[in-house]
């Protein structure tokens, strides 16, 4: 049970160590690559099926009871996470192996992925805070090598923006850790969220607004996005496809995650920021992809639009409010990085990400069109796929919670990316090709195949919505029952040898 | 001592984000190493100053007497150091490139990647042998550079 929960970062560690010693062999390193992302996929399935069917699980790291030790906690919001990232770095990984040049492997690009997953996967399975700064730095260290792999003009110029905004959260993240030490003596979430309750709630305010400013630039929520447009759409397209789906997403599970086990404090206050900030983040994100003339800088936009949905659901901080913030995130991860991969495929049939230079896609391609408006009409919520659910859960929670000027901003922001999405069809697909058709290239199945499984995924979430709902559901309640997460953490434990280990003056 | 501290971490932060408001790429660069290094003294601080009193278990009895200095603030300092200074290092390659690249200093002239309608070379452009060389070995000058 317990090498179940430490392998999702064994495995992606050994790999990337693996695959740098490989990484001159193309044949190996290929291999490797893609049988660790299924092993690993395989691998997680199996912790998300044994977690929804016994509950928590709960490693201590070196047998040191927790919250002296390092733990490793798998709850279903966590699992969930796991599970989807997981498959979108497979479907990444499978994509690449057709994508990425020859120069650019040699060069890590491979070690690097597996590296990000480390991180990432570390994010979602620690239970100790201190132990999530280190797998944010794990993180977002190979997405700065990632991004910039390459030194193009533009990558870099993106990569110092990302790069800069990002260290800065960081420094954020850390103050606001040590305050969070000093003041309640653990680092543990299950202690801290009993620790809490003991603190003078200004100094709880100031740390939630720190937290929430660290995690609001990594997950791009409204006022602290500018780095995400302006740096996703320069690297390769399966380090945007991946980025898009994994990284911003990471810090919407941070936030969660705090904003459900620590900072509950005073709701009426700390969430009815975060509502303003979902609202803010939705209507700036689309509004900025309208003005947008090229592929991937819409879909760049339209990240920042749908990360304000999956906070407005954490902000009404109700059972339903939660529920849809879970099943968006898992919608959205698959969704958001098929439309990166399906805008690959367009610009290596059109020649470029331009819209005024695409044109005609869909008299060379029928099929492409069609599968692009898989995602595309997912995106913008239409039925039977699964943006139709995950708006109407939060559509739903919204109007229940009272938050009626919120929900009509989700619905008009629903409405103008299905606006956006259309743009792009009409432009990339529909219209008259504006210069002379470009040689038919071929595309590998290397290519099509993950677009097609995604695509697949989005409509039987969609379609056979009933398991991850119940599964979403189950989730929200654990979060927001935070006593669920202190016993399975710290077991029975008595309180009062707990209390005296505080070492704060 | 904790006002010392408190004075020193305050210079510190506000050093820092001055510098990070700057224009010039380096000297956001030093900003991000003083928010770091007053985010690391904050950590010490916030853990509580204890003088002349480790931790240490005397002899003959099961447990520290308090109170005693508090190891685990230490060792999150220490590990933090270790991740900034690999991400700064970093950072400095970064700079470094991005004056290679676009031969500026200014942050007002990095606006392609921000600015509408306007889109930098497609970055999924296979990387030739001779740029792969000069990538290992840090000496290549691309041809658009000088363009």
């Amino acid at each position: 049970m317990g090498l179940l929960l430490t392998l999702p970062l064994l495995l992606p560690l050994g790999s990337s160590l693996l695959l740098f010693a490989t990484r001159h062999n193309r044949r190996a390193s290929l291999l490797v690559a893609i049988t660790s992302a299924t092993v690993l996929l395989m691998l997680v399935s199996g912790l998300t099926l044994q977690v929804a069917r016994d509950g928590l699980l709960v490693v201590a790291i070196g047998s040191w009871p927790p919250p002296y030790g390092i733990v490793l906690v798998a709850d279903l919001l966590s699992v969930l996470m796991l599970l989807v990232c997981t498959l979108v770095a497979w479907a990444t990984v499978l994509y690449s192996t057709a994508w990425i040049d020859p120069a650019r492997e040699r060069l890590g690009y491979y070690p690097l992925i597996f590296a990000l997953l480390f991180g990432v996967n570390g994010t979602f399975l620690t239970g100790d805070i201190f132990n999530l700064y280190v797998c944010f730095e794990i993180l977002l260290m190979s997405s700065f090598v990632l991004l910039v792999l390459g030194a193009e003009r533009g990558q870099v110029e993106g990569g110092l923006k990302y790069v800069a905004l990002n260290l800065l959260a960081s420094a954020f993240f850390l103050s606001a850790v040590g305050v969070l030490y000093g003041v309640t003596g653990t680092l543990n979430f299950a202690h801290l969220s009993r620790a809490v309750l003991g603190v003078d709630p200004l100094v709880l305010d100031l740390l939630a607004v720190l937290f929430g400013i660290a995690f609001g630039i990594k997950a791009a929520v409204f006022p602290l996005f500018f780095w995400l447009p302006a740096s996703y759409h320069t690297p390769p397209v399966p380090v945007s496809a991946l980025f898009a789906g994994l990284l911003t997403k990471v810090g919407v599970y941070s936030l969660i995650r705090i904003f459900t086990l620590l900072f509950v404090h005073d709701p009426g206050w700390s969430h009815r920021l975060l509502l303003v900030c979902a609202a803010l983040t939705m209507l700036t994100g689309v509004l900025g992809a309208l003005a947008q003339q090229d592929v991937r800088r819409i879909l760049s936009f339209h990240i920042v639009s749908q990360i304000g949905y999956m906070i407005f659901g954490l902000a009404l901080l109700t059972p339903l409010g939660l529920a849809s913030s879970v099943f968006y995130l898992v919608h959205h991860i698959v969704v958001k990085t098929n439309l990166f991969l399906i805008g690959g495929l367009i610009e290596r049939l059109g020649g470029s990400s331009r819209l005024s230079d695409l044109g005609a896609l869909y008299r060379a391609r029928p099929w492409l069109g069609l599968l692009f408006l898989v995602p595309a009409f997912s995106l913008a919520g239409l039925p039977p796929l699964s943006g139709f659910l995950a708006k109407l859960l939060v559509i739903r929670a919204g109007l229940a919670a009272g938050a009626y000027w919120a929900t009509a901003i989700a619905v008009i922001v629903s409405l103008f990316t299905l606006l956006s999405m259309l743009k792009i069809w009409n432009e990339a697909f529909w219209k008259p090709r504006p210069v002379e058709d470009p040689p038919c290239q071929p595309l590998s199945t290397l290519l099509l195949l993950p677009v097609l499984v995604l695509a697949a995924v989005t409509v039987l979430l969609g379609t056979a919505s009933e398991p991850l709902l119940v599964l979403a559901t189950r989730a929200a309640d654990q979060l927001l029952d935070p006593h669920i997460y202190q016993r399975a953490v710290l077991g029975q434990l008595g309180s009062p040898a707990l209390a005296s280990i505080g070492g704060a003056p | 001592m904790e006002l010392f501290f408190v004075a020193m971490i305050g210079v510190l932060y506000g050093a820092g984000l001055y510098l990070l408001l700057r224009r010039s790429i380096v000297k956001i660069l030093v900003g991000l190493i003083l928010l770091g290094n007053g985010a690391n003294l904050l950590i010490f601080l916030a853990g509580g100053l204890v003088r002349g009193r480790p931790p240490l278990v005397p002899e003959g009895r099961t447990s520290v007497s308090l109170p005693s200095a508090d190891p685990l603030p230490q060792a999150l300092i220490l590990t933090a150091i270790v991740i900034s200074f690999g991400v700064l290092v970093f950072a400095v390659a970064l700079v470094y490139r991005t004056y290679r690249a676009l031969r500026t200093d200014d942050l007002d002239d990095l606006t392609a990647t921000d600015r509408l309608g306007e889109v930098p070379a497609p970055a999924h452009r296979p990387i030739t042998a001779d740029e792969e060389d000069g990538l290992v070995r840090g000496e290549e000058e691309r041809a658009w550079v000088s363009s």
